[in-house]
């Protein structure tokens, strides 16, 4: 997958709490390969006049600010697919849906989260300032508006250190293997109704 | 030794590594594909990498399959794509399938504990949100992506950090026609669509050891609308008695020793958790959403909220959204919102004590409003045959379908109209889930035919009362 170390990109406001994986992506095109554009269907069905990724001053978005658990729902990864084929690399807002997260950890896409009031503020400067950037520092966790206020955030450090590295977990499994295939074999005498 | 909870105990006894900075290589004991699961084949596939055991590994057609007719080939070309390419990929890898012709066909979260497949203490995942369901039975049962998928059926293994832990207590006698989707929608109204983000629940209490294994599955199956990685219930008679001489349970005296170390699951008195919360099954009332949340459910003798009354702007903002979505006014009483159709089935309200619930009401009545049953599995649609329960429902008027996911969700098809109001069973409210423009309020099989009957949202004890 592509690393995520560093960006620095316009960031749009989505004032919505429990922005669901249906809306990111409506079911109908999950039946799609990714080749058919999955940018194309990002917000489909609630993108309506004036839709916050539709306006000039926020063309070529790179960070999308939400309210509360932006990516509950659905476990669908093309909601992740989606933004990031959108050109989507940062969600920032207060929670996420855990499923969303982790797959947002798998394709590049880096999930920020910062207490409800921080990115209340954030949202309000940056429907005030259309076009605004925020500046994204993975290694040192911060998020830098343009002012040079800076949040710092916390992530899981297994998290952080695979969005920069680019890594394939299963790679990383793999070189577990003997360690499993004991596992298994302890296991087997342990719960043989498994 | 430390006292421990269910969770604890699933979780140590599949931790095959845990690293210094906290994440753990969990082991996976079952693992369900479906036909959505296309993108987790394709990424092994690319990679060039075996599934580690495709005997732990099951693929069931749910999503896409038609409702209707299962003559081939499917009529949208998309659709039958999907079917299809779950047959060989599954095929290919070796994949036991509970395919369109199989007689156990159903809904991922309805066959596995049908099959005798999810079992207490066992880790399951599947790439959709609602495997918390199988939790249950004292399972560990999680949704992933399609990249975790791809990642289990490499190594039969995930990656996770340790949850943290939510017991919910509800104890007391709940009122009639209060029923586990009554008690799921009050927990998640109670506690928040996110209350529940980065934990996992138990479920205890002596209203939720009165469930059969049919409520419990309803309770946990929604865990994910609070946000919860996952939801359990500690194993007990209940359980063994549902599971026992299923295809798949142990038997003999591997019954016996599988069924007392089951016993040793339940949380032991005095173990700690993350947070708790409490709610009395006697406040509970047969509930409905307003929204296009599932934390909008309130009891049907309620009405729709006043934006104005909510002193935070975004909130009240978001109130506003919700209402103009769902097409409804501030304080009309729920009880007089007029519905267009209604749709009974899917993961959460399938099951065959939901069609007895369901046709219990429509026994003897017409339904005003049409609208489509569809049972969970193909066996709970033997069973409702059987029972003579789809000739209730055709007398009243409804269509009686194929097992899937249907109008949960549409892929096959089965979708509600832009505008149309849907009185469901399904277990999400969200906008355009249905369909486009689709307006679902969420509320247990007895009520969806109480409202089927009326045409409105309707209190179902009213119109139960003196039948
Ligand atoms: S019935 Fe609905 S919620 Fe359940 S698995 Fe199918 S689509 Fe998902």
């Amino acid at each position: 997958m592509t690393p995520f170390v560093t960006l620095d990109a316009v960031a749009a406001p989505l004032p919505v709490a429990n922005v669901d994986t249906d809306q990111i992506i409506p079911a109908r095109f999950l039946r799609k390969p990714r080749s058919a554009g999955y940018r194309n269907f990002l917000f489909a069905d609630v993108r309506k006049a004036g839709f916050v990724l539709d306006r000039p001053e926020w063309a070529g978005a790179g960070i999308l600010v939400a309210g509360p658990n932006f990516g509950c729902g659905s476990s669908r990864e093309a909601a992740v697919y989606a933004l990031v084929d959108a050109g989507i690399r940062c969600v920032v807002a207060p929670s996420f849906g855990d499923i969303f997260a982790g797959n947002a950890g798998k394709n590049g896409l880096l999930t920020v989260t910062l207490p409800e009031a921080t990115v209340g503020g954030l949202l309000d400067r940056l429907a005030a300032a259309p076009g605004a950037r925020l500046a994204v520092d993975l290694p040192a966790q911060t998020v830098t508006e343009a002012d040079g206020t800076v949040h710092a955030f916390g992530i899981d450090a297994f998290r952080k250190q695979g969005l920069i590295d680019g890594r394939d977990d299963v790679d990383v499994t793999l070189a577990h293997a003997a360690t499993i295939a004991a596992w298994e074999a302890t296991d087997r005498d342990a719960r043989p109704w498994v | 030794m430390t006292p421990r909870t269910l969770f604890d105990k699933v979780w140590d006894a599949h931790a095959v590594l845990t690293r210094d900075d906290g994440q753990t290589l969990l082991a996976i004991d079952r693992h369900f594909v479906h036909e959505g699961s296309f993108h987790a084949f394709g990424m092994i596939d690319h990679a060039g990498r075996a599934v580690r055991r495709p005997d732990r590994t099951y693929g069931v057609a749910d999503h896409y399959v038609p409702s209707h007719d299962r003559r081939r080939p499917i009529a949208d070309p998309e659709v039958a794509n999907m079917v299809e390419m779950l047959r060989a990929n599954t095929a290919r890898h070796g994949i036991r399938l509970f395919g369109l012709d199989d007689p156990r066909q159903g809904i991922v979260h309805v066959i596995g504990p049908e099959e005798g497949l999810t079992l207490p203490g066992l880790t399951i995942v599947c790439g959709d949100s609602h495997t918390s369901t199988h939790g249950a039975f004292g399972a560990l049962g999680f949704g992933i992506g399609a990249s975790e998928v791809s990642h289990v059926l490499a190594t039969q293994t995930l990656w996770q950090r340790r949850p943290r832990t939510l017991r919910i207590t509800v104890d007391g006698a709940p009122g009639p026609f209060v029923s586990g989707k009554d008690l799921i929608l009050s927990i998640i109204a109670a506690i928040g669509a996110g209350g529940a983000v980065g934990h996992v629940i138990e479920y205890a209490g002596s209203a939720i050891r009165a469930l059969s294994m049919e409520g419990r599955l309803t309770v946990c199956n929604m865990s994910i609308e609070a946000g919860a990685r996952a939801g359990m219930v500690a194993p007990d008679d209940t359980t063994f008695a549902y599971l026992h001489g299923r295809p798949n349970a142990p038997t003999g005296a591997g019954w016996d020793r599988a069924v007392a170390a089951w016993r040793d699951l339940a949380t032991d008195a005095g173990a700690r958790f993350d947070r708790e919360v409490r709610l009395d099954a006697a406040d509970i009332a047969p509930t409905v959403t307003w929204g296009t949340s599932p934390e909008t459910a309130v009891p049907v003798t309620a009405r729709v909220p006043d934006p104005s009354a909510e002193p935070d702007g975004r909130r009240r903002a978001q109130i506003v959204e919700m209402l103009d979505y769902m097409g409804l006014a501030p304080g009309v009483p729920l009880a007089e919102v007029a519905v267009d159709r209604v749709f009974i089935g899917s993961c959460t309200n399938g099951r065959i004590e939901d069609l007895r619930a369901a046709a219990a009401v429509l026994k003897g009545r017409k339904a005003a409003v049409p609208g489509l049953v569809t049972p969970g599995s193909t066996p709970v649609k033997a069973q409702a045959e059987a029972e003579g329960l789809d000739r209730i429902f055709k007398a009243a008027g409804l269509g009686w379908g194929e097992a899937g996911c249907s109008m949960c969700v549409g892929m096959n098809g089965d979708l509600v109209a832009a505008g149309e109001r849907c009185a469901s069973t399904s277990n999400r409210n969200f906008p355009h889930r249905q369909g486009q423009g689709a307006r679902t309020h969420l509320m247990s099989p007895a009520m969806v035919a109480a409202a089927a009957v009326t045409g409105r949202l309707t209190d179902v004890r009213r119109l139960m009362e003196g039948a």
